[in-house]
């Protein structure tokens, strides 16, 4: 199956699983998608491989980026008329607070959805959804 | 011989290189899973190596690595040139980081991330990013520009008890 077989798939069924089962390094993360009455979200599972400082203990900073990258493609093909792959322009990230190892959870938001680019914005929290770790806004490349 | 030239000159008062490479190779899980590998550190600069893993791929059609993974890279040697231009280990946090994809990372080959930290003042670390292949300094893959906050009330990211060798 192709990628954007899976992209079809997603948005046919509304499962973007799909999608994240595609994606050999979403399946690397151990990345999830699960869906709410908001819409779809993206979730880490605790995973001591994705440490990044042992003392803390906390996250590396990297995967939470790829989190947030990831949870913000993931709102783009799930909300977007069209079936597209997005290809990240550019992606800038405010780390807010420590991350610690436990499950991790992204939701994204469509800013602005244009002819050729997307301005998606995302967040990433833990136990509490209103203390965020993580924010970032992104740029795709949609045609 | 390497073909890409270590950024900055080892200053022999300043970070020992050899425990830059005892962190890399042994006391963060994440580089493990990754498997991170250092290739030079001087003054203020540090470059690491990620070797392709089917794992990182992002597009299954094409073989180029995810975004995501090449972030962590970048992160990761950003951190270490923060310690060579700090000229030690302290705790700190990345406070932003922004990165440009440049081109897609071709399929079967390592990346190279270079950065290189241009200014420090009491609380802030400044810095610039690159990533490209082996041999193709010019070619890039992608750039960043990111701001670290030092003396963070966290820890050094490493084991007390990492193994440096002499």
């Amino acid at each position: 199956m192709t990628l954007l077989d899976a992209v079809r798939r997603a948005k046919e069924t509304g499962d973007a699983t799909h999608v994240v089962s595609a994606i050999p390094y979403f399946r690397f993360l151990g990345l999830q998608v699960g869906r709410d009455a908001e819409g779809s979200f993206c979730q880490l599972p605790e995973d001591p491989r994705l440490i990044g400082n042992p003392r803390l203990p906390a996250l590396h900073g990297g995967v939470v980026g790829a989190l947030l990258e990831s949870a913000a493609i993931v709102e783009l093909i799930m909300t977007s008329e069209a079936e597209i792959l997005p290809k990240t322009i550019n992606i800038t990230i405010d780390y807010l607070r420590s991350a610690r190892p436990i499950l991790t959870f992204a939701r994204g938001s469509v800013t602005k959805h244009g002819r050729r680019v997307a301005n998606v914005r995302v967040e990433a929290w833990q136990e509490d959804r209103a203390k965020p770790v993580a924010a970032a806004h992104a740029h795709f490349l949609i045609a | 011989m390497s073909d890409t030239p270590p950024p900055g000159s080892f200053d022999p008062d300043g970070l020992d290189p050899a425990i830059i490479q005892a962190i890399v190779s042994g006391g963060i899980p994440h580089y493990g899973a990754l498997g991170v590998q250092f290739v030079t550190a001087g003054r203020n600069a540090a470059t690491l190596r990620l070797p392709y893993r089917e794992d990182f791929i992002g597009d299954p059609e094409t073989g180029t690595l995810h975004g995501g993974v090449i972030t962590t890279l970048i992160d990761s040697v950003c951190g270490i040139a923060v310690f060579m231009a700090m000229g030690r280990l302290l705790p700190i946090a990345t406070l932003d980081l922004r990165i440009d994809y440049l081109k897609p990372a071709t399929a079967g080959l390592d990346v190279l991330a270079v950065a290189e930290c241009y200014k420090v003042t009491r609380s802030i670390a400044f810095l610039r990013a690159r990533a490209h292949h082996e041999g193709t300094p010019d070619d890039l893959i992608a750039t960043c520009a990111s701001t670290f906050m030092l003396g963070s009330s966290g820890e050094v990211p490493f084991p007390r008890n990492a193994k440096v060798p002499q």
